[in-house]
């Protein structure tokens, strides 16, 4: 038998010299309502965690807790932030998710967002004199593409060789951060700005237009488009098909006649181009202009939030209002003197722990008091029985 | 009690029940000092139960287990190393990056805190000396051929002090060479007194090295007889049994038109050593042509290169008359194959995906199954109901996963997904593989009547009693050859046998023995 076990035998003697085992087993199936409580108690420990952490340092969990809620979903301004800081989170999630579907580890959201906020940069420093309904377009097709081609990089020598996606989508995302940092203290620096590394301010006709005169602009809408649109190409489509045929099993896809390293490179492109586009929001919505720092690791942060929403797209659209939601509270509480990685470290150990209990509850926890001899011979029926399943 | 003082090992009445299999049913099996003995049968005759049992991987639901006289339980492969039983599994259990000389202390409790490796390699070298089995203690194990980690295998049962050693199929990964130098090997240890178990399904190894020979067949003992009292051709028929009359009904297709025809093709397996050994065949409309052989003679490498899965590397396979040689596996769907594989639920399907989604496998390009860019879920959800019913296949519902599928269910479908596409050819491999009477005689009858409307079909399988009731022809395979094609009227079980286990003809039955 090649498969090692995932049982885990604890053997240990009672005062009495009678055996027991503690055997650790999987669950065959988990009922539905698991996945319900599974991020109900994550959440809590979660907070939990961070609450036996403030406590420590000497702040009242409660009270910072209740601070974090009230200032981000309780005032218009909180949930206006929230949102702003949402958009791009959510972009660059549905961007990862689509390749997580196939199996294909792009953490290279980052260095795909600078790609994008550079190219958006271009065409708005460049093309100065276009109007608004052909300068935006633009921006989203260059950002797009410049995102496409960043996370094409990162994926052919996968198609092609093999190579590992995560070490070359990782390291390309530094090459993006240098090139934009090139830019603004070289080419691009604004004359005015006090040798700031700034770029000039793109022309208004640059700006993405915003809602009233909230800073919410139309990045959002870009965001809940492209959840819906990427769960209706899953769902519906035959791409989508192939693509969850081929992250559920590569077997089988191959034996269906599917091309494998043909749908890593355009699922990859595809993912990519979407967290450009989060990018170009990020300079056309926000800063208006292009700067050294264009993300606070939103990439890194959409892969917990794929990853915390099975990447289902509706469930994308939630956790990103929530993690927006908690960068915004950790702004705010810094004003009452608390670090604002407050909320850096709840958005962590929430992955954690979400991780956590549902790597846990996949399996339960059995004693068996018994002589060994029966309990070795059912083991050895588990584990066909295993090997079957 | 045991009943031979020479004997270091008697296992009596020993039983053992997998669910849904009764593996092994009250086997006696005993080897003595000194002697080499071949467990010889086919796949899935017992073989590597019992012996998996002697070596403490499973328990025996019943019987006793007798070494050097005392009555044992072996409760793990650690018991049984310190019984003096040692097994050499077919996939090696070595760290890649690991010292021959660290493989072979791995996993020891002595010496418990200072390792002195210097002393190891003398002592591994040593010992491989004196066994003729050539070794760098200090070489990378993924700088060794497989022939050389086997012998990593054999002195680190040797190291640990084994008396039996217990060999499963140690040739099949060998080169003929290999081979011989393991036979000499062998000797060398029966010489020291050492007992070695020797599994198998190939007779002329049987007939070379071995001093006894237990068959196992459907995981009974069929005779345990000495070397030398025995033809090879006896051997044979015991390994498989006996004759059975065929219930296909008589139809003439050795004249109607070839659909698939394979010249000559080579092809590599897995660990790069020729899977396919100039394969030549030929399978004609309305006919079944069985592949007879003990798995891992080439059959799913055959299989793969017809699909287009596996490059075929010389040779040509066309279909039809069209050349499909290397072309894509979508190409050759196209053009009217249809595939059951082997690994029903690990290539054959998406198990976690919907029965829906799983019996649009192949057909959701085309233009009934899709409207424009989008799936018509409609319709799919039509042929998937239609499928359920026609093939009584159990299911909680089209949209459950698939994997929720018993074995037999699973198989229905796949087998009704692929001929519903009408193919012109269907490959068929080990289909009714662990299945209930009732399914796997419903899958039979599912693919008798497609060879009856016309479709040319290519089984495979390892249950010599199916390949002979359904199939018009069997060709018997071999290390990857074909050892020859047989009609209806021309077969029996005796030359089938022979050929499976690599006997060419009378001749070289004699020179064997």
């Amino acid at each position: 038998m090649t498969h090692e076990t995932t049982v885990t035998d604890g053997r240990a003697q009672t005062t009495q010299g009678r055996k027991f085992k503690i055997r650790v087993e999987r669950r065959l199936d988990t009922p539905a309502w698991w996945n319900i409580l599974v991020p109900v108690v994550s959440i809590a420990l979660a907070l939990l965690f961070g609450a036996i952490f403030l406590k420590m340092t000497g702040y009242s969990p409660i009270k910072v807790y209740a601070i974090m809620f009230k200032d981000t979903f309780g005032t218009k301004y909180g949930i206006t932030e929230t949102l702003v800081k949402a958009s791009p989170l959510l972009l660059s999630a549905v961007g990862v998710s689509i390749a997580f579907r196939m199996q294909l580890w792009n953490i290279g959201a980052e260095g795909q967002i600078y790609v994008g906020a550079l190219a958006a940069s271009w065409v708005a420093l460049t093309f100065t004199g276009l109007p608004a309904y052909i300068m935006i377009p633009a921006m989203v097709l260059a950002a797009a593409l410049a995102g496409g081609l960043w996370a094409f990089l990162g994926s052919a020598p996968r198609a092609i060789w093999g190579v590992n996606e995560i070490i070359t989508t990782l390291m390309l995302n530094y090459i993006a951060i240098f090139c934009v940092e090139y830019f603004v203290y070289g080419p691009w620096r604004d004359p005015l700005s006090f040798l700031f590394p700034l770029s000039p301010m793109f022309p208004k006709s640059a700006w993405l237009p915003c809602f009233g005169n909230t800073r919410i602009h139309l990045g959002l809408v870009f965001g809940v488009v492209s959840a819906l649109a990427v769960g209706l190409l899953l769902s519906r489509t035959k791409w989508g098909y192939e693509i969850r045929v081929i992250g559920e099993n590569p077997d089988a896809a191959r034996y269906s006649g599917m091309s494998i390293s043909r749908n890593i490179i355009l699922v990859m492109i595809l993912s990519g181009a979407i967290s450009g586009i989060a990018g170009m929001c990020e300079v056309s919505g926000i800063i208006h202009r292009l700067q050294a720092q264009v993300s606070a690791g939103y990439g890194y942060t959409a892969i917990i939030i794929a990853w915390l929403a099975k990447l289902h797209p509706i469930g994308i659209i939630i956790v990103s209002l929530l993690f927006g939601g908690l960068l915004v509270a950790g702004y705010s509480v810094q004003i009452y003197g608390i670090p604002a990685d407050i909320a850096t470290m709840l958005q962590g150990s929430l992955l954690f722990f979400v991780l956590g209990v549902e790597a846990l509850a996949r399996y339960r926890i059995r004693i068996i008091r018994s002589s060994p001899k029966p309990v070795q011979a059912q083991q050895a029926a588990d584990d066909v029985a295993r090997e079957i399943t | 009690m045991p009943q031979n003082e020479n004997n270091i090992i008697e296992m009596h009445g020993i039983t053992k029940r997998f669910p849904g299999v009764l593996a092994n049913e009250n086997i006696n099996f005993s080897v003595s000092c000194g002697e080499i003995h071949a467990l010889l049968g086919e796949n899935g005759a017992g073989k590597s139960t019992l012996m998996n049992i002697l070596s403490g991987l499973y328990k025996p639901d019943e019987g006793d287990i007798f070494v050097k006289g005392k009555r044992i339980q072996i409760g793990s492969p650690r018991h049984a190393i310190e019984a003096g039983i040692g097994m050499v599994h077919q996939h090696f259990r070595l760290v890649e990056n690991f010292s021959v000389a660290e493989n072979i202390t791995l996993g020891m409790s002595t010496p418990r805190f200072r390792l002195d490796m210097t002393a190891i390699e003398d002592e591994v070298a040593t010992l491989s000396k004196k066994y003729g089995l050539q070794l760098d203690p200090r070489a990378e194990i993924w700088q060794l051929s497989v022939g050389e980690q086997q012998r990593v295998e054999i002195v680190k049962m040797l190291y640990r002090g084994a008396d039996v050693l217990i060999l499963d199929e140690p040739t099949a990964v060998l080169t003929p060479q290999e081979a011989r130098e393991l036979f000499a090997t062998l000797d060398r240890m029966k010489a020291t007194g050492r007992s070695i178990i020797f599994i198998t399904h190939k007779l002329d190894e049987v007939m070379h090295v071995a001093d006894r020979v237990t068959v196992l067949r459907g995981g009974r003992v069929a005779a345990t007889v000495n070397k030398k009292d025995v033809t090879s051709r006896q051997l044979a028929s015991l390994m498989v049994g006996k004759e059975h009359s065929a219930t296909l009904p008589e139809k003439d297709s050795l004249h109607s038109e070839p659909v698939l025809t394979l010249s000559g093709v080579t092809a590599y397996g897995d660990r790069g050593t020729i899977a396919l050994d100039g394969v030549s065949l030929q399978v004609r409309a309305g006919e079944i042509l069985g592949i007879a052989g003990v798995a891992g003679n080439g059959q799913r490498e055959l299989t793969e290169v017809i699909t287009g899965l596996r490059r075929t590397h010389s040779g040509t396979i066309s279909l039809h008359g069209q050349n499909i040689t290397n072309k894509t596996p979508l190409e050759i769907i196209d053009s009217g194959v249809s595939y059951v594989p082997e690994d029903r639920y690990g290539t054959g399907m998406a198990p976690n995906l919907s029965i829906v989604d799983n019996i649009i496998l192949k057909s959701y390009r085309s233009p009934v199954m899709s409207k424009g860019p989008f799936i018509d879920y409609d319709a799919a959800k039509r042929h998937a109901k239609e499928l359920v019913e026609r093939f009584q296949v159990k299911t909680a519902g089209i949209h459950s996963a698939a994997r929720l599928l018993s074995g037999g269910n699973a198989q229905k479908l796949l087998l009704g997904r692929e001929i519903s596409s009408d193919p012109k050819l269907l490959v068929a491999a080990y289909p009714t593989r662990g299945l209930d009477i009732g399914a796997a005689e419903a899958i039979r009858s599912i693919l008798v009547n497609q060879r009856n409307q016309g479709v040319a079909i290519l089984l495979i399988s390892e249950d010599l009693d199916e390949l002979i009731r359904l199939s018009d022809r069997i060709a018997i395979m071999f290390a990857g050859k074909i050892m020859g094609t047989l009609n209806r009227d021309e077969w029996n079980i005796e030359h089938i046998g022979l050929l499976m286990a690599g006997v060419l003809d009378v001749q070289d039955e004699e020179a064997l023995t």
